[in-house]
């Protein structure tokens, strides 16, 4: 076989190799969808953030507008201090909330950021005021039995 | 056998590996000081991708299809318990593009160019033709060894993308045309759940570190293999041993790096 023939084959062989790691980019994972625009940082405090993690999304009305980049614990206030990285497209106004929300029940959790109606807008470094934290089910199940114990009592 | 025997066996058998390893480390670092000279004379690499590369191609696709369709038909017996059965995809994904990818086609790898590399080298020196080259002031390491290594780095990663790739391809086959799981929850929740960089990114690192393992392994065994019919039978076997096993322990501890933690 000629050298000529030899490279053409191996062409084909490289040509498929990079066709299946484009496929995997765009097609498997998550390449397409990536924002590599402007973002802007903010904080928020959150008494429990559950099973938040780093990478997690942040949506509003349920559309992705940013990602989680770093959970830490606020050594005063003894509070989880997430910071978030929102498109620099979308503005939110100052008394926007911030929730920690579960996808589906078994689901991933993500923060949900309902806007307020402020005339002023967050900027980059704000941190938002106004967080409600992750349901734990620990907790829920515990206050539960906490009320059936007390409407048993009402009773007697 | 008494403990006068045993100490010093146990000490010439230690003492045996640790020249092992040494000597295969100054061959690996011989290796790498070659690999610029293989790389200016690329002609010889493109026709070593042609051997290693492209007759590996049938193999690597069929085996990628087979492990795709198992994939998809065990893990939906076991995703539809849960009624979880949309997550197909992600699970199909998630596991070749991490582990199944890299490590099955590592070990095919071995198999099928490895064997071939040290059979191919245990023979020229059967022949003793590396030492014709010798004679000749030709470097068997820069002209034989060197374009053969470059071209197994250089395969197998794209072997390892079109496992990945085949496979997603099948678990498709198998989970949305045959067993009827909705196509837009199967690619949305695999695109959702897999990362480039941290998925697909580290598939592709561990491939081309299964690919120095295993190319170096065939080499060195072939190189070092004793020049005669049984010596070079005895060294591809041990390229197939090794290797698996070297792919097999490599895999886990980048998979303890890379992976340790849960997002």
């Amino acid at each position: 076989m000629g050298r000529k023939a030899t490279e053409t084959l191996v062409g084909v062989f490289v040509l498929l190799g990079m066709i299946a790691v484009v496929f995997l980019a765009l097609k498997a994972a998550n390449l397409a969808s990536f924002s590599t625009g402007p973002t802007y940082a903010l904080t928020a405090k959150f008494d429990n953030i559950g099973g938040l993690k780093v990478r997690a999304p942040v949506k509003s009305a349920g559309v992705t507008v940013g990602r989680v980049t770093a959970i830490a614990l606020d050594p005063q206030s003894f509070q989880g201090l997430v910071t978030i990285e929102l498109d620099s497209r979308v503005q939110f106004p100052a008394d926007t909330s911030a929730k920690i929300l579960t996808s589906g029940l078994l689901g991933d959790q993500y923060i949900g950021l309902e806007p307020g109606g402020a005339d002023k807008n967050l900027a980059g470094g704000d941190q938002i005021k106004m967080t409600q934290s992750a349901v734990v089910l620990e907790n829920l199940i515990g206050q539960f039995l906490y009320n059936k114990a007390a409407e048993g009592g009402d009773k007697k | 056998m008494t403990a006068a025997e045993f100490l010093p066996m146990l000490g010439r058998r230690a003492l045996e590996v640790m020249r092992g390893l040494g000597h295969s480390a100054f061959f690996f670092v011989e290796l790498l000081k070659n690999v610029p000279s293989a790389l200016k004379r690329f002609f010889l690499v493109i026709a070593q991708v042609h051997a290693i590369g492209n007759y590996s191609l049938v193999i690597i696709a069929a085996s990628g299809l087979a492990v795709g369709f198992v994939l998809a038909l065990q893990g939906y017996y076991t995703l539809s318990r849960y009624g979880a059965a949309e997550s197909l995809g992600l699970l199909v994904a998630l596991s070749l593009v991490r582990e199944l990818g890299p490590v099955v086609t590592g070990l095919l790898f071995a198999g099928r160019a490895g064997t071939s590399l040290t059979a191919e080298i245990g023979l020229m020196k059967a022949g003793e033709q590396l030492a014709a080259m010798e004679m000749m002031a030709v470097d068997p390491k820069s002209r034989v060894l060197a374009p053969r290594f470059v071209a197994g780095i250089i395969s197998m990663p794209l072997l390892a993308a079109i496992f990945s790739a085949v496979g997603i391809t099948g678990g498709y086959v198998v989970g949305v045309l045959m067993i009827g799981i909705d196509p837009g929850a199967f690619w949305s929740q695999m695109q959702s759940g897999v990362d480039v960089w941290d998925d697909v990114g580290n598939g592709i690192i561990k491939s081309v570190v299964f690919g120095v393992a295993c190319t170096f392994v065939a080499l060195y065994q072939g190189y070092e293999a004793e020049a005669t019919p049984e010596g070079v039978a005895q060294a591809t076997t041990r390229t197939v041993v090794i290797s698996s096993l070297a792919v097999l322990g490599l895999d886990f501890v980048l998979t303890a790096l890379m992976f340790s933690t849960p997002r």
